[in-house]
């Protein structure tokens, strides 16, 4: 019996969560094209539904519809898994962010978290690894396609993917030194109490802006956004990785690619500004209420990180290729290690 | 706690994931079909062939590629496993003590030797 209200509990958090990030990518498509649109000062999408509000779901059913051509010299089968493999990963980081207060509640005698789908005490690591599988997806997308456009988009997109995931990786270090835990949710909870005990700010041990900064901008990077978005450049690559891709399967890449942008910025907002918990005690409300407060607290900081995401695109041209890697390997991860070192000297003179 | 428990709560804990893995290959290959099923289908051969700006594609585009890529990904190996290697320290760097300081920091000095070895020796240019 606890097995089956467990099995239950579980699978309605998971989809309640996949339904909440289909839907936050379907938003984010409409809200990506409107910001640009007002930051260009025009009116951005305006002709389906009100405001253009409906323009989601017009692209929706426009990609589901659309005929899918596989290349006639394409590897069928990699063709095919290519948007799967790049999705899945995409959609699976999220098993292990804390969305809300860390409760344990009793469900017919089952203890059951509500506001995390599994805090297992590796989650940064669980998340580094999947993050490093979607590269996959794209790579075996654009050589199955067997067209040089593609081919070339997917070794950049993973030569890129591979240099920026280490400055990712050293970046989360130091926040690492001040937990003393790889589960989210403790990491989140060492965060309590006011702004100034994020790890953005870490009063009275090293602030790891810095880190911030270069996991920031290694992010951008990572999800192939401008001004990284090289794999995609339009300009030289056509439409890089997934030239060949038409229909549903170039929704899925479309679909992996914000969807990993989602990602990025909760685990931004959970490693360096606090998960849930407001910036002052007092906006966080009564304890009964904290799981609304908590949502609501989480939702718009990962919103602030979203807009950071377009506000970059409209903002910065495109990098060149030399310059990419080179910003990568030679100012990015030397800035990384030396956080690490400073923060661990900082810590042990005052621990 | 017993052995057998401990793994009994680990599978606990991963088996979400399992979970998730499977219910998320099943919402791509379920939506795959479903297209798969209501949409056109009318191939034929210039619509088939490899996109190239409009003209005739002229070669396989399955060519060699520059061995740039091939050094970045070694780079990548080889740094990316210094780093995990700092992952179980930084975690329990406050339990270990100067020792622990003392040992990281050589770890860490034989990182930079070997990253500005491969600065000096051009790996991280790109041209």
């Amino acid at each position: 019996m606890d097995t089956v209200i467990r099995l239950g509990l579980t699978l309605s958090q998971i989809g309640a969560v996949m339904v909440a990030v289909l839907l936050t990518v379907a938003l984010l498509t409409l809200l990506e094209r409107k910001v640009l649109g007002w930051m260009q000062d025009r009116m951005g999408p305006m002709e389906v539904g009100p405001y253009g509000v409906l323009q989601p779901v017009a692209d929706g059913l426009k990609l589901f519809f659309k005929e899918d051509i596989i290349p006639a010299g394409a590897n069928k089968f990699m063709f095919s898994m290519a948007p799967i493999l790049s999705l899945v990963p995409a959609l699976i980081g999220f098993a292990v962010i804390p969305f809300g207060p860390d409760w344990t509640v009793d469900v017919g005698g089952v203890d059951f978290k509500p506001f995390v789908i599994t805090d297992i005490n590796i989650g940064v690591l669980y998340i580094l690894a999947f993050a490093s599988i979607g590269a996959y997806g794209i790579i075996l997308g654009g050589w199955s396609s067997n067209s040089k456009y593609s081919l070339l988009g997917g070794l950049r997109s993973a030569a890129q993917l591979i240099s920026y995931e280490l400055n990712v990786g050293l970046s989360i270090v130091g926040v690492l030194l001040l937990s003393s835990s790889l589960s989210l949710v403790t990491i989140t909870n060492a965060q309590a109490g006011g702004f100034w005990n994020w790890y953005f700010f870490a009063w009275g041990s090293f602030p790891q802006a810095i880190a911030f900064v270069v996991f920031i901008i290694s992010s951008v990077a990572e999800t192939n956004r401008t001004p990284f978005d090289l794999p995609e450049a339009e300009s030289e690559l056509v439409a890089g990785f997934f030239t060949e891709y038409s229909g549903m399967r170039f929704a899925f890449f479309f679909l992996a690619e914000y969807g990993n942008m989602i990602l990025v910025s909760c685990v931004a907002t959970v490693l360096f500004f606090g998960g849930w918990h407001a910036p002052v005690e007092i906006l966080q409300g009564p304890e009964s209420l904290h799981w609304l407060t908590g949502m609501f607290w989480f939702t718009f900081k990962v919103y602030g990180f979203l807009f950071l995401f377009f506000w970059i695109r409209a903002t910065l041209p495109r990098l060149r290729y030399d310059q990419l890697m080179r910003f990568g390997w030679k100012v990015l991860l030397p800035i990384a290690l030396g956080n690490i070192v400073l923060t661990s000297i900082f810590a042990y003179i005052f621990p | 706690m017993s052995g057998s428990d401990l793994l009994l709560e680990y599978l606990t804990k991963f088996f979400p994931i399992l979970i998730f893995t499977i219910l998320a290959l099943g919402f791509g290959l379920v939506t795959l079909l479903l297209s798969y099923l209501v949409q056109p289908k009318y191939p034929e051969s210039e619509k088939l062939s490899t996109y190239e700006c409009g003209s005739e594609p002229f070669s396989d585009s399955r060519m060699p590629f520059p061995v740039r890529y091939y050094v970045i990904a070694m780079l990548f190996v080889i740094f990316d496993i210094e780093v995990i290697f700092l992952y179980p320290w930084a975690i329990t760097f406050k339990q270990l003590g100067v020792i622990g300081f003392i040992e990281m920091m050589i770890f860490i000095g034989l990182f930079v030797v070997a990253y500005v070895y491969a600065w000096r020796k051009g790996a991280l240019e790109w041209d």
